[in-house]
Order: C-alpha cells, then structure tokens, then sequence
C-alpha cells in the first residue's frame, strides 16, 4: 500500500503474525505497529470543504484579482457598486466549488466502494465479513475467483490441487496474461488453525516485485487527471493578453489619475461651488486621495478583464470536448467504445501538434500475431492450406537455396517440440500467455502437428503427429525478461532425459549458440525482420544429472534469497543458458493497424514530424516503418545504432563523434533553405536505446551540450525518427528533450501499453489507444481512442476547429471588451475624469455575461470555416494553423486595431450628435445615461454582428444566440428601464431606452455607427474572398495531386504487409 | 470483424447535432451579392443624408451669450459683481418669421453635470415622494444633506442645490407697442419623469411635507413654492427642476427652458420685430470660466439642428458607393473567380 511505503522507512526485515496468534513465549512481543488498509483519493471532507476549497480556489491569480478588485470596491467609494464584480466573481466560485465538490464526492464514492468492499476474513476458524478498510496486517483472507485483491497478499491456500493461482495484473501494470503463483511451500493444510509468523521485506515501491491492491496505480491515475494542465498555446496566450489587458487598465488609470490632478490643479476647477466636497474629503490626505482615485479608475476599467472570459473559455473546453466523446466516427464496434476524453484543458492544442511519438506495438501494429513461417536448420518453412501437401508441413525455397530441402525429421520435431514447451501459455477455454507471441508460436506448432494440452501438476502434455500424448515434467521455467531478451524452460522427458530449450532475440541468443550454427539461420532472420515479421530464435541444450542438480539449486538458493535476488537469478540463468544448440528461427507477423500508413501520411501531409519510440529490434522496427509509410522509398536513412558505432579501430565515443557530425553536415547545414524545400531530400534517423543514453549522458569532457544539440537537430531535420530498443523511462526522455527544445514545439505521445505511460505523461498531448494491453495507458491519458486511425479526425479535424475555435473566442473577448471600455475611457476626458461611469451598472455587469457571451460561446463550439471532411481531405491545412498562427502578433494587432477604431466610432461618433442633446422632435433633451445607452446599444450591435460575419457556419443554434441575444437586448433594456426597482438607489436608466428609441436621430446614428463600424470588416471579408477558404480548397486540391502520386507509387510495399495472399506466395 | 448492429449503451447518439452535422447556412459574400448591395446601401443612405441635411439647415438657431465677461456686454455688470438679484436684458431683431415651434433653451459651457461625485448626489427615493428620507437624506447627498444646524435638506444633494435660477422673460415689440411673448413651461420634461420617476408626498397641503425640513442653501424659494402660478408644478414634480435633474451629458450642454406659446401673433413661431430678454442674472458661472446662453431653436423630426448626421449620412453612403465601383473594378479584373 502506498501510505505503508510512506509510514514503515526503518530497515530490514519485519514479522508479521499470521493470524494474529500470539508468538511463542520465549520472543519478546513488540506489538507492531501497521496502517490500516483504507484507502483516501478524494481531497476533502465535509469540513474541510469550504475553507480548503476558497483557498485552492483563490490561489488562482486570476480570482485572487477578481477578490481584490471586489474588496477594493466594497472599502473604497468607487464608481461601481460592488455587486458588479462580486456577482460574476461569486457565480464563478459558486460553479466551480460545486463541481470540484462533486467530483470529490465521486472519489469518496470511489473510494467507499473499495473500502466498504465485503472480504471474507478467516478469524478464529470461522469466517466473518469485513468490510477492506478494517484489514489488519495478519488477517487471513479467503479470495474467490475474479474478485479483485484488496490488500498485498501471501498465498497460503488455493483451492486447486496443485497449490497454484492465476492472477492477472492487468490493471497493475497493462498485461492481460496471467501469471501463475505458487501456495508457500509446506503449510498445513488446516489454515483456520495455522500459526506461522512471516519474515518479509520492507514494503518496496517497485511494483514488480509485490504484488499491491489493484487500486494502487488506479489512484494515481485519478490523481493525474484532477491536475490542472492546461493548454499552452492558449494559455500563454491568455496570459500574454491578460497581462496587456492588465497593463492597460493600469496605463489607462495612471494617465487619468495624472489628468485628473492637472485638470484640477487649473483654478476653479477642482471644487466648483456646485459640487463641493465633502467634509471628509477635504481632510483626507491629497497622496492618499490619489491613490482612492486610482484604484476607483482601475476598478472602472477592469471590466475590460471580465471573469465571464474564464468561465466562457472554460465552459468552451468543457462542452467542446464532448464531440469528441460523441464522434461516431471514433466508435470501434470490436470493444464497443468510442473516444474518452480525460481532461477538456487540451482541446487546442491537438490542432498545434508538431511532433508525434507513437509506440510500435499495438499502436502502429496490432499486437496480434499471427505465425507467418519458421527455419529449421537453415531450411524455410511456410505454412500452406493443409490441401497441399499430407502433412500440411510445406517446404519452399528461401531467395538462397536453390535446391528444395527439407531438414531432418528428427530436427523438424525437435523444433516443433520446443515451440510447445518452451513458453508460459496456459490452457484455460483457448490459450493464455503473457505475451501474443508465445500464442501464435504455439499455435504454428499446432498447425504442423505438435499440439499443446496443457500443463497439470508440473506436467506439461503434449499430442504429437502421430496422436499420441508426450509427456514432459516441467522442472524450472527461467522467466522472460527485457534485459535478458529471451525464456528457458527445463524439462524432463519421460525418457528421463533433462533439456532446456531456450527462445529469444537473435541478438541474445546467437553469442550462446555454437557459432557454425549461427550462419545458416541468420540470413532468414534478417530477411524476416526486414519484411516487418518478429523473429525468434530457438535453441536446446541437454543437461547432464550433475550440470541439472547444481542449476536446481543455484535457482532454488538465488530464489529463497532475500536480498539481491534478481541479480542472483539472473547469474544463475546466465549460466544455464549457454553453449546451446540453435535449432532455428520463427517468424510471426504483427499485423499493422488499420490504415495505419494512411493515418500517418496524413500527418506527415499536415506537417507534423512522426518518430516511432518502440522496445522493439531496429529491423523489426524499420520494417514497420516501411509499411507505415513513414519512411519512403526515396528517404535517405541515417543510422547511429550500435551497429553503426562498431568501426575497427576507433573508440566507440570518437565514432560517434564523427557520424553526429556527418549527420548534422548533412541534414541542417547542407539542407537547402526552408523556402525551397519542395526538392529537399527526406531523411529517416534511426537511433537505439543504447546509443541514445551514449548521446545523453556523455560525459560532461564531451561537451555534453554539443551532443545533445547536434542530435536534436539532426533529428528535427529528418521528416521520420526511429528510435528502438527503447526502455520506457527512454522514452520519456526523448520526449522531454524535443518539449523543451528551441520554441518549445508541442508534442503528442501516443501508446497503448503500460511502458507507453511515461512517454504519455510527460508529452503535453498524451493519447491512449484502448487496445489490448490493458487499461493503463488510456487511464493517464488526456485522450483514448479505440483505433490509431482515429488519430487522424482527432487532429486534423476535431483539433483543427479546437484551436481555430478557441483562437477566435479568445481574441474575440479581447476585441470586445478593448471597445467596451475604451468609450468609458475616452469619457473621462468630458466628465473631469471623475470616474463617471459611462455605462449603467446593470449593462457593466451584463455585457460579458448575457448580451454578448452567448454569440460567441456558440460560435465556439460550431463554427466549422472549413468542413471536417475538407480537412481530412487536405492534411496541408493543418500546416496553416500550426506555430499558434493565429494568436500571433499579426492577428492580435488585427483584433486590436479593430478595437480601437470601434471604440472610437461609438464614442465619437456619439460625441458629435450630442453637440446638441436635442434629439427629439418635442425639443426635449437627452442626459448622461442616454448618452451612454446610444454606445453601448451601437456596442452591442455591432460586436454581435462582427461575429456574425466571422461565422462561416450558419447552425439554427448560431441564429438562435446571435438574433436572441440582440433581442434579449432590447428586450432587457426595456424592461430594466421600464420598471422603478425598489432595491436600486437611483433610478437612472428609467424609460431612458424607450425615449432613446422614440428619437430618429437616435435611430439613425444608431444604424450610421453600426455600419462604419463594420464597413472595414465587410470590405476584408469581400475582398479577402479570392483568397478565401474556397480559394483555398482549390489550391490544395490541385496540390493534392502531388500528394497523392507517392502514395500510388508506394502500392507494392503496402500490398506486401496488408494482403494476406503474398504473405504465403513467396 | 463481424459488425453487429445491435445497439450498445456505449454507441454515440447519431445525430446532426453530435456529430457536428447539423444543417448549416454558409453565406458567401460574393460580388454577385455584396456590389449591389453597397450601391443600394450607399444610395439609401446618401438619400438620408440628404434629407437630414436639408432638414438641419432649414432649422431655425439663435444663440446668445449672455455670461457678460467682456465688459460691452449686457449683463457684464450683473457677472462682476455679487449683487443679488441683478436684472440685465438682451436685444434682438429677427427680420424674418422665426418659423414655430419655436424652443427657448439656455445653455451651460464648462459645468460639469457629468462629475460622478455630483450626479450621485440627490436621494431617489426622496424625490420619489418617500417621507422617511425627508428627515434622513441618504449620505451620498453630502455636504448638502444637513445645514449647520443639523436640519435635513430636501430635496437634498449637489444637483438639486446648483439648480438654475436664471429666470428670463421675453417681450416683442413691434409699432412701438410692447408685447409679453407667452411663454409654455410644461412638457419640457420627461412626461415618465414628471408622472412617475419623481412624485411628490401625497401629503396637502405640500408644504406640510416639509415641516422639519430646510431648502436647498442655494435656492430663494423652497421646493413647494417653486411656481406659485401653477400649484401643481410644485415640488419635486416641478418642470424646470426635472429638467435640471436629468443631468447633462457633457460639460457644454443645453436645456429647455420654455417653448414659445403657438398662440396668437405666434402661432406660426416669432414674427420679425425687435425682441428683449429681461435676465434676472442669479446664476454664477464665471468662477469656473464658464459660459451662459440663451438659444432659440425650431425642431423638425430629427430633433434640433445637428449637421454631423446628414454629414456622416452623406460621407458614409458615397464612400459605400465609391467601394462598389472599386469592387467592381477588382472583380472585373479577375472574371468573377468565384462567379463560375
């Protein structure tokens, strides 16, 4: 448990009381001291709630400002009245406490259903029920089939007779195989009655070595999401736009405070008789005086930062994301699931991708394997339909052999003997194994005639050609593992004899065979890798009565051991697994996904670099890269691999020197200029785990940060990276070291398997695939899709229309509140800057929330300027909005440019029609508060219809906002001014509205502005059109052409890896 | 890879609205559309234009200062000193008919109505007739809220104690005989002002409502004797007072004052003659280098004279007209693109 790794540091080894059963008399009792087995994800209590929950919440700098200005409103006398910020502010906090409320009441549910889980606890010899958070260290716990583990457990008992269980860990650690574990040797059959203590290790936190509750890694992966991560484009952005707002509403009070001072300073000026002040005012210190006036002025311009921006960017990403989880298209009727989106914060950035990690295996491949041929004795096998030949065992001619052969009976069944013993599948309705290869190679031995019954009592069965049933005793299995690359099993046959059959990579088992052997296999495995087949190697040894009886107990000792006990038993397999004899090689093909190769095509159309970060063989590996399309036949590879690092006579660090500097001569310096690239030579870069740690942890003499660098650009330069043998925390670090390279580009992880996880938290973008390595990697994921292909829609279309959505709200909010506030800042200047509001409070506190917020909500989540089907289509319109184009300085001055000349048609425009506030036709006049509804009703038309222009996409829910919300315009104003409202304590907007609408003058100035306004935005609309979405569309069909013709040309070597016929027609 | 169409619970809704498909009108600005649209627009508005111009040009204005601050001038006796009471007059010919309706307004330059300090400053709820804030004026009324003797001011607050108390009188004289010009105070507020916004007690006679209470500093009169012509112009509810209170938009400003008396020798506005305006000059402006005046203006249906309108309706109209021809011009250089 992870508190208990937290709780218990001190050293050793610790007892434990099985059964809570007193220790003999002659120990000293230490009553030990363990937490207890609840388990806490959720954040706070119903006490706790509301403090902890204002503070988390008011750490944020946005609401603490938001606070500030509140309080600043309610000591000061300002020109606002309080509740003008403090209602939004409140609303905001109000909806989020309850939604983090509600998500925290989710994790107590969570957390209750696995802590008031029922166990059935052995106590005394009778069964009780217990709820699991009142397991105590020592219990005796009864498990029955497909119930989860509560808590660590050691197994004492198991209802089958050979004292095994199978568990499986999937949600552990993402691997659905299951592994067998073993009752402790010589307990007594009589549990209720056992008295035993346990000598264990202090709790570790390496998961592969205890087993934990299933809820451990769930919790963490809970906890990930409930971070706040956020986009960064937007975010900077935002940020960047904040602080500019920010700066102005600063600059702006600034220079109003000084004018205000000079103004004053003029005779006359500063206390007109008929506005005299008050006692109080006139003794209050002039500096402090300043300060009140500049604070009132920040608060009157704030507006300009409206809190409704956070919530309307937020309920954006929140709503938005849900068409994700919605798209059909995303919806794999093989798991019967769609898309899961975990955070909505990302949204955006899935339209700025620039670079993409994927992993191999069940990512670009479908990790089901399918067994294609094998190699016995350096002849080639291929399986056909049975129909051709008796023993549906054919032989065909690899490239080399001119005469057709056939190995040995004898060899040919003692490789296919191998196949069925040598592995750990289990016979339960099928086969199980902790691996797909190990099923499609006994299921290929099953084809040729060998097949596997099972394994009962350590006996493992085996029906052979001629139907009869072989039986071996299974003395040791020596357990796969990725240091070692391969697996043993120690058998004896009935005959007596003892073998140990080894399988693994060729590179781990060719130094362990005798070397004659080596050639004639070598040729068809790298054959095979090079077709994007997974190659194993098989080898056999006899071992000898004494050779066996010293490996039994060196694996006995090395396994009871307590300390080191990896290292022991991997000296010990090392030993055992040498001086072999190869027998031969298989072939197993890992199908490619669906339309994978177009998928990523299509983002290499859109401009985003591909690197494939796999554990895989680089031949393998390659191979798939073929096939994906990744790399082409025209791509000029570059290879740092161990491979190409062994040069005679040099030191491998000199030779690595030499090739990163050939490499970087050839991809930056020489490349030809960005601007011509149309000619420019593709490049794949290929580079393996080792050498990869050679290139980041090179000693500091190296200049480290040359290597660094040189391979960075090396890399940035190749249009496909590949970097295998990749242990997962290698993958994390290639990510890192691309995030936070030169203009921080933004990357995208994307993996189905527990080793993924780390590459998927540590990109900004982590994507999930729901396949069939467990749930881990779509549980830390932002984003889970069922299939890769979905990878395309998700960028292409749905990040595409995010960014430009989000882009747009943004700058838009930007745009309306700059000629919002900028007629209430030009009024200072006509009113003695007495920070006379030109607005009412009621249109100050609405304009962000009702009349203007709805328009561009919606637009933000249905505008589509150009159909997602162009967008897949044309993957190059990708490239258009890539590097945040459209929050760069060029629209941002466009949006404020734009701000300012509105700003300053409404309020001068204005100006100049009450030179004579006559305007209506009984010669009445109108006031201050007319004045300021004429703008803001101009104000409010005219953003709204900017909008309106800038929506490409007319939904009936667009009309609904846009027209609704003029209407609910008018509508407020006339009922706001049209009734005395008790709790007001001036009534300054009455009928004001209504006498506005019954002047012409007010109608047709009204109309005039309106169209000045968007006289500039008409003409760049019409004038923009030839370069307009269609326009475009055009262009890039008619380059389409260019993209497509590679694709044609590359038919073959997809024909080859999809279709199933020249899979078997060599 | 068999697919099943039974429904899972997990399967999307397939439909338009979430899967983005919903139905979607697309406008395309093309010239086809947009040219004809600004020629219609810019002739429409060109045509506004026009009338609102000739409209504002046959809209009658006389203005006179009267602040007095150069020393030739009528009343500069009367802004010297700080004689109470001072009586000045204007004269005037008009040599033609000063075409009817015809508004009398005076006008402000350099007084500051908009102050946020001073626009605060009056009680609502007093003015809406509520008797307990006779005797408790809200605090924003300060310092006018209580004399120094502690009594409450009503009604209280800056605006209503710097009302305008200029009064004025206007005598036409013609063959030597010298005729009073009637003049109409009512219906120069806001008929939701005069009606509901502001009322007074329903308290008779009025001025028991005000036992306890003190007048504005600056006024002669208390508020219940404002007209002692017409009782019910009295009070809160008393027309120049609701013309004072809706304050000014800007710091030079005009408000009716009366309108010219449609009866009579009037009735087709004010005949050419001599005409005099006897000032009763109380109002100080000079201390803050403001300004007074006196305007007389006919109103037509866009109100009074304002010739930014026409101008902008002109400008703006011509300058869509010029675009189109200038649209014209690019999209017949490039053969309609989009035309095809």
């Amino acid at each position: 448990l992870s508190s208990s790794i937290e709780n218990h540091r001190t050293l050793g080894s610790r007892t434990i009381y099985v059964g809570h059963r007193p220790c003999p008399a002659n120990e000293v009792f230490i009553p030990p001291k363990f937490c207890d087995n609840r388990i806490v994800s959720s954040k706070y209590t119903v006490w706790n709630f509301l403090p902890k929950n204002l503070f988390e919440q008011f750490r944020r700098i946005a609401n603490f400002y938001f606070l500030i200005i509140f309080l600043v409103q309610v000591i000061v006398d300002t020109p606002t009245s309080p509740v003008t910020s403090g209602l939004p502010l409140f609303f905001v906090i109000t909806v989020t406490a309850i939604k983090q409320g509600y998500e925290d009441w989710l994790r107590h549910k969570a957390d209750n259903e696995v802590n008031k889980y029922r166990v059935t606890v052995l106590e005394d010899g009778r069964r009780i029920q217990k709820e699991s958070e009142k397991i105590k260290v020592g219990d005796v716990l009864e498990v029955e089939e497909d119930e989860t583990f509560p808590c660590d457990l050691i197994l004492l008992q198991s209802s089958r007779d050979d004292g095994t269980c199978f568990v499986t860990t999937a949600s552990l650690d993402g691997e659905s195989n299951h592994k067998t574990h073993y009752t402790v040797p010589d307990t007594e059959r009589d549990v209720e009655s056992l008295n035993a203590t346990i000598e264990c290790e202090q709790p570790q936190p390496d998961l592969y070595k205890s087993l934990g509750p299933e809820n451990l890694l769930l919790k963490g992966a809970t906890l990930k999401n409930t971070q706040s991560i956020c986009g960064k484009s937007i975010i900077a952005f935002f940020t960047g736009t904040i602080l500019k707002m920010g700066k102005t509403i600063l600059s702006k009070a600034l220079v109003c405070t000084t004018l205000k001072y000079v103004w004053q300073s003029k005779p006359g000026q500063d206390e007109p008789w008929y506005n005299e002040k008050t006692l109080k005012e006139k003794e209050t210190n002039l500096y402090l005086n300043m300060f009140t006036d500049f604070l009132s002025f920040m608060v009157l311009f704030n507006f300009i930062i409206p809190v409704s921006m956070y919530v309307t960017v937020e309920m954006q990403k929140f709503l938005g994301s849900f068409f994700i989880s919605w798209d059909k298209d995303f919806f794999d009727s093989e798991i019967e699931e769609g898309a899961l989106v975990n955070t909505s914060d990302l949204n955006e950035e899935l339209g700025q991708v620039e670079y993409v990690f994927t992993d191999k295996t069940g990512t670009l491949t479908q990790n089901n394997m399918e067994f294609i041929e094998c190699c016995i004795d350096g002849h080639q096998y291929k399986y056909r339909d049975a129909s051709s030949e008796v023993d549906g065992f054919c032989v065909t001619d690899g490239p080399m052999n001119t005469v057709q052969q056939k190995a040995g009976r004898e060899r040919e069944e003692l490789f296919l003997r191998a196949l069925c013993l040598c592995h750990t599948v289990q016979v339960k309705e099928g086969f199980i194994a902790s691996s797909p290869d190990e099923i499609a190679l006994v299921q290929g031995a099953m084809r040729y005639g060998f097949t596997f019954l099972g394994l009962e009592s350590k006996t493992m069965k085996i029906l052979n050609r001629t139907n009869d049933v072989e039986m071996y005793e299974l003395l040791h299995v020596l357990n796969f593992d990725p240091v070692r690359r391969r697996m043993s099993v120690i058998v004896r046959s009935i005959s007596g004899e003892t073998l140990l059959f080894c399988k693994g990579a060729d590179s781990s088992i060719f130094p362990r065979v005798k070397q004659e052997e080596v050639e004639k296999i070598r040729m068809h495995v790298e054959r095979n890798a090079t077709d994007g087949y997974r190659t194993l190697c098989v080898a056999y040894k006899h071992l000898t009565a004494e050779e066996y009886d010293q490996v039994d107990s060196g694996l006995r000792e090395a396994r009871l051991a307590l300390q080191d006990r990896e290292e022991k038993l991997m000296a010990v397999y090392n030993q055992v697994e040498t001086g072999m004899n190869l027998i031969g090689a298989t072939a197993v093909e890992d199908r490619l996904q669906e339309e994978a190769a177009e998928t990523m095509e299509a983002l290499q159309g859109a401009g985003i670099k591909v690197w494939v970060l796999t554990g895989d063989k680089m031949e393998t590996a390659k191979s798939t890269c073929y096939a994906c399309r990744l790399f082409k036949r025209n791509t000029e590879l570059l290879e740092l691999t161990v491979r190409t690092l062994e040069s005679p006579g040099k030191r491998r660090e000199d030779r690595l020197h030499d090739l990163l500097l050939e490499y970087h001569k050839k991809t930056v310096q020489d490349a030809p200029p960005a601007k011509t690239r149309v000619a420019s030579q593709d490049y794949g870069f290929i580079v393996d785990g080792a050498t990869l740690s050679m290139v980041l942890n090179s000693s500091s003499e190296n200049n480290l940060h040359d290597y660094k660098d040189l391979f960075l650009q090396i890399c940035q330069n190749c249009t496909s990276v590949l970097c295998c043998r990749m242990a997962p925390l290698q993958k994390a670090q290639i990510v890192k070291m691309v995030k936070n390279s030169k203009g921080s580009p933004i990357t995208l992880s994307i993996g189905d398997g527990a080793n993924d996880v780390s590459m998927i938290l540590e990109a900004h973008v982590g994507i999930g695939i729901k396949g069939k390595e467990g749930r881990q990697a779509v549980r830390n994921s932002d984003y889970a899709i069922p299939k890769l292909k979905h990878l395309k829609k998700l960028l292409l279309g749905h990040g595409h229309l995010y960014y430009v959505r989000i882009a747009h709200l943004v700058q838009y909010f930007f745009y309306k509140n700059l000629c919002f506030i900028l007629p209430q800042f030009l009024y200072q200047f006509f009113c003695g800057c007495s920070q006379q509001p030109l607005y009412d409070a009621a249109y100050l506190t609405m304009y962000n929330i009702c009349f203007t917020s709805m328009p561009i909500l919606a637009y933000s989540l249905f505008e589509q300027h150009i159909s997602i089907e162009m967008l897949l289509e044309n993957a190059t319109l990708y490239r258009q909005i890539g590097k945040n184009a459209m929050l760069r300085w060029g629209p941002f001055l466009y949006w404020t440019l734009l701000g300012v000349f509105h700003g300053l048609v409404f309020f001068f425009g204005v100006w100049f029609l009450f030179s004579n506030p006559a305007l209506q036709d009984n010669g009445q006049a109108f006031g201050n508060w007319s004045y300021g509804t004429i703008v803001f009703t101009i104000l409010v038309f005219t953003v709204t219809l900017k909008l309106a222009l800038d929506t490409r996409h007319w939904t009936w829910i667009n009309h609904f906002v846009i027209w609704g919300s003029l209407a609910f315009y008018v509508f407020f104003s006339f009922f706001w001014g049209g009734v005395i409202w008790p709790f007001l304590r001036q009534q300054r907007l009455y009928f004001v509205f209504a006498n506005m609408l019954s002047s012409v003058s007010a109608w047709l100035v009204i109309i005039v502005l309106i169209l000045l306004s968007l006289l500039p935005e008409i003409l760049y609309v019409v004038l923009r059109k030839p370069r307009g979405p269609y326009a475009r569309q055009k262009l890039v069909q008619s380059s389409a052409g260019g993209i497509q013709s590679p694709r044609s040309s590359a038919r073959p070597l997809l024909m080859r890896t999809f279709s199933d016929e020249s899979n078997t027609v060599s | 890879m068999v697919k099943q169409e039974s429904e899972s619970a997990n399967r999307p809704d397939n439909t338009a609205f979430t899967q983005q498909r919903l139905p979607a009108w697309q406008p395309i600005l093309s010239a086809g559309i947009v040219i004809p649209g600004f020629v219609l627009i810019g002739l429409a508005f060109i045509g506004i234009g026009v009338a609102l111009f000739v409209t504002s040009r046959s809209i009658q204005v006389l203005e006179l200062d009267y602040t007095g601050d150069s020393n030739g001038s009528p009343c500069s006796s009367c802004s010297q000193s700080v004689v109470t009471n001072c009586k000045c007059s204007l004269n005037f010919t008009l040599t033609t008919l000063f075409q009817g309706p015809v508004f009398f307004y005076y006008g402000l330059s350099n007084y500051f109505q908009n102050y946020r300090r001073y626009g605060a400053s009056k009680d609502d709820n007093q003015l809406y007739g509520d008797l307990s804030y006779f005797t408790s004026p809200s605090s924003s009324c300060s310092p006018y809220d209580y004399d120094s003797s502690k009594k409450p001011i009503v009604p209280c607050g800056s605006i209503a104690n710097s009302m305008f108390n200029d009064t004025f009188t206007l005598t036409w004289t013609v063959n030597g005989t010298t005729n009073n010009v009637p003049l109409d105070g009512k219906g120069i507020a806001w008929w939701t002002d005069y009606n509901i916004k502001y009322r007074n007690p329903s308290v008779t006679p009025l001025k028991n409502a005000f036992n306890g209470t003190v007048k504005p500093i600056n006024w002669a009169k208390p508020a219940y004797e404002l007209d002692a012509s017409d009782p019910s112009n009295n009070g809160f509810v008393n027309q120049d007072f609701l013309v004072w209170m809706r304050r000014a938009a800007l710091p030079n400003f005009r408000k009716l004052y009366r309108r010219i008396d449609a009866s009579g020798d009037y009735q087709k506005g004010l005949p050419a003659g001599n005409y005099t305006i006897d000032i009763a000059y109380n109002y100080p402006v000079r201390a803050f280098n403001g300004a007074k005046k006196i305007v007389f203006s006919n109103v037509s249906w866009m109100g009074g004279r304002n010739e930014f309108l026409g101008i902008a309706y002109l400008v703006i109209g011509s300058l869509c007209v010029v675009m189109s021809i200038v649209m014209l011009i690019v999209y017949a250089k490039f053969k309609f693109p989009d035309e095809e």
